[in-house]
């Protein structure tokens, strides 16, 4: 089948490419030629005038919540969350009941996302076995069904010993460790960041240092293996910095923030204590805040992921240190990037597109997608123009939880093609399934 | 003046007018509890629910007496009968309050924000018996009655709050009530027992020297040292925290002559307190904090429940 993508304003970074009216023609998945005047002699043709066309984004950092917590998302809602917010490809996180740390989950979380077939699911394996830091998991059994990359997310590996045994291990996958990184006997039950507004609102306190002391460790202890370290939502100035001094002496660090880290700050949480808030590590302060977004336009971040931990109405509506953390963004994330970033003159189009799509996949390891001829045509077209407003039942997500509700956003992504076929058109999710 | 609040929830929502208005109204209390026969029918007719789903003894007993002063209809919902231990949501006991159609709840939970959540959930009056580590107004109401009883005035006094400041929901609202209200105030703590942000809660000055300013303070406000909500052992004993940051015999010779003790129960004695302090016949007035605070909640009640500043 061939597709005519028509009129848009494609733009790639990895292929110098930055046009207005501007065709893609696609045949059987693959983009075949990338010009003015394409013209084609039988297919669909898509008018996409006053868009823009990037190569698909990737979120790194999803909670799919299948198997065991299917009632605050499943694979079929979460990945068709996805697609509504704009990605070709996710990475869900293995802090499912069961955990997944075996081969035969990971078999389970892909098969079942390739048969809903509304976005490309790539799974991170749990490190060490039920996320406990106590032994290693199977990485090789993952490894060989598929999973891309290796975590404890929800939980820092609180031995040095025993994360060194970790990135020992998966070194020779040729896979990156990703590190939530919270020190528990520094955090405790720590609820927002520590400081005036914890102290103002009688809630303990989660100091960014429980944080910043395991991005310290664990980049020592990647120069001590050789194994890449991907720091996982980094919320603090000093953890940037961190970061930062890493790369300049050459370790093999990543990092990467969420939009409500750089939107959003302790001072959201008011006298309501929204539970919409209470996220991990926790929203930090003003300064942390501009600083992460001056680690983004500096490329001292690499990705930028969403962590979309979604929650059901009734875990969210109760007393603040009873609520679970996490919020949703998947559907919100380009939206605020576009809004406070792209259309501020923050970054450019080229910038969100390397911390959107190119980074990711490289992060992760997966197929390069360029928008050139040969590449799989993963693409998503954002009309950055317009304005929409966050509501409750704006989303295909099974849960709420989503701390920009009440926003007004200018731009979204409004058409997802993977393979060439669309997984959503004119903002609307497609009713078949495309085959992955 | 009008007094315009629904909720006691927030003291730092209190403008010192209010504060001023409730205090007034206290003292206008007082005198039916002199009486005989103590209790007025002022709030015959209205339901108020005393929603406590923590263990507490005194400050329950006291809105009770309070409330029975006034004639409300009171039901006492909590303990360990709470729904919430059957799994129940707030919201939904909340919900299930509400359709008994009553006007107010007086909440107290381990949970900072409760009482918050309850007045957006319930729509009527709430008043916050102490909530997690957050706030307990009316302990800061009972405060400021019984100091301006004895000393006659709290702007431009100087209050030294001593003790356990993390774990303590009374200076949630005692510090910001006493600056609303004029006073300076200085906290004195080992570091350990102090919040992260310690100057956020509004205070001038924060110490662990106690001797060193005792002979400022005209009020001493000694915390309770909370046995059972410390955490991973802020001090190595309680022989050297009385040693430390304990009043005795000793400290009461650094005390200003006129300077008072105060203390919201219930006191550890030889803790905090030794039972010289304690009992002290003109410094220690414990027990009229104790007064004050039926007075201060049958005041908060009869407002906030519509009564005018008319009774007498």
């Amino acid at each position: 089948m061939a597709l005519l993508l028509k009129n848009a304003h494609v733009i790639d970074p990895q292929v110098g490419l930055n046009e207005e009216g501007c065709e893609i023609l696609i045949r059987d998945g693959v983009i075949v030629e990338v010009g003015h005047g394409l013209s084609m002699a039988k297919g669909v043709e898509r008018d996409l005038g006053g868009k823009v066309v990037v190569p698909g984004l990737v979120d790194i950092h999803v909670h799919l919540r299948d198997p065991g917590q299917e009632y605050k998302e499943d694979i079929e809602s979460g990945t068709r969350a996805a697609a509504h917010g704009g990605f070709t490809d996710i990475c869900c996180m293995p802090n499912t009941n069961p955990i997944i740390d075996t081969g035969s989950v990971v078999e389970y979380v892909a098969s079942k996302a390739a048969k809903v077939g509304k976005c490309r699911v790539h799974v991170s394996g749990a490190c060490t076995k039920g996320e406990k830091g106590e032994a290693l998991s199977e990485m090789g059994d993952m490894v060989a069904h598929g999973a891309v990359m290796f975590t404890d997310d929800g939980r820092g590996v609180q031995d040095a010993g025993m994360m060194r045994r970790v990135m020992d291990y998966a070194a020779q996958f040729g896979k990156a460790v990703s590190s939530h990184c919270q020190d528990e006997s520094l955090v405790g039950k720590g609820q927002i960041n520590e400081g005036a507004v914890s102290t103002r609102l009688g809630l303990l306190g989660w100091p960014a240092a429980g944080e910043e002391i395991q991005i310290a460790r664990d980049i020592e202890i990647s120069k001590l293996t050789g194994c890449p370290i991907h720091v996982q939502h980094l919320s603090s100035a000093h953890g940037l910095d961190l970061v930062r001094r890493g790369k300049e002496d050459g370790a093999k660090v990543t990092c990467e923030v969420t939009p409500h880290h750089m939107f959003l700050t302790e001072e959201s949480i008011g006298d309501d204590y929204n539970t919409y808030f209470k996220v991990n590590p926790p929203l930090r302060t003003a300064e942390d805040a501009e600083a992460v977004v001056a680690g983004v336009i500096d490329g001292t971040v690499d990705c930028i992921v969403t962590d979309h931990a979604p929650h059901a109405d009734h875990e969210k509506a109760c007393e603040f240190e009873l609520a679970p953390f996490g919020m949703t963004g998947i559907e919100t994330s380009v939206g605020l990037v576009v809004d406070k970033l792209v259309r501020t003159g923050k970054i450019t189009w080229e910038r969100m597109i390397e911390l959107m799509s190119v980074n990711p996949r490289r992060v992760i390891g997966i197929e390069r997608v360029a928008i050139e001829p040969g590449s799989r045509a993963d693409l998503t077209v954002i009309d950055p123009d317009l304005e929409w407003t966050v509501t409750p039942d704006c989303f295909e997500s099974k849960s709420k939880n989503c701390g920009f509700t009440g926003w007004t956003i200018t731009g979204r992504a409004t058409d997802v093609y993977v393979g060439g076929y669309a997984t959503m058109q004119d903002g609307a999710i497609t009713s078949e399934p495309i085959h992955l | 003046m009008a007094f315009s609040h629904k909720h006691l929830i927030d003291i730092r929502d209190y403008s010192a007018d209010d504060i001023a208005l409730l205090l007034d109204t206290a003292e206008r209390f007082r005198a039916i509890n002199e009486r005989r026969i103590k209790k007025v029918p002022v709030l015959k007719g209205y339901t108020v629910v005393n929603m406590f789903n923590e263990p507490s003894t005194r400050t329950r007993s006291s809105f009770e007496i309070a409330e029975k002063r006034l004639s409300c209809d009171t039901l006492n919902f909590g303990g360990s009968s709470t729904s919430t231990v059957k799994g129940e949501s707030l919201d939904d006991t909340v919900e299930t309050l509400c359709a008994y159609k009553i006007d107010m709840i007086v909440v107290r939970d381990k949970h900072a924000g409760v009482p918050r959540k309850v007045a957006d959930k319930s729509g009527v009056s709430v008043i916050d018996a102490g909530d997690g580590k957050h706030q307990h107004p009316t302990q800061a109401l009972l405060d400021l009655f019984t100091i301006r009883e004895h000393l006659g005035r709290i702007d431009g006094l100087k209050v030294g709050i001593v003790g356990d400041v993390s774990h303590s929901r009374v200076c949630g609202s005692l510090v910001p009530a006493l600056k609303t209200m004029g006073a300076h105030v200085t906290l004195v703590a080992p570091p350990t027992l102090l919040p992260p942000a310690p100057l956020a809660l509004g205070a001038d000055a924060v110490t662990s020297n106690l001797d060193e300013v005792l002979p400022e303070l005209d009020v001493v406000y000694m915390l309770r040292i909370q046995q059972e909500r410390l955490e991973g052992a802020p001090f190595p004993s309680l022989r050297e925290y009385s040693m430390l940051f304990g009043l005795n015999e000793r400290r009461d010779k650094l005390l200003r002559p006129e300077a008072i003790v105060c203390h919201p129960g219930p006191i550890n004695r030889g803790v905090e307190l030794d039972a010289f302090m304690a009992d002290h016949p003109t410094r220690s007035v414990i027990l009229d904090q104790v007064y004050a605070g039926v007075l201060v909640r049958m005041a908060a009640l009869y407002l906030l429940l519509g009564g005018d500043e008319s009774i007498s």
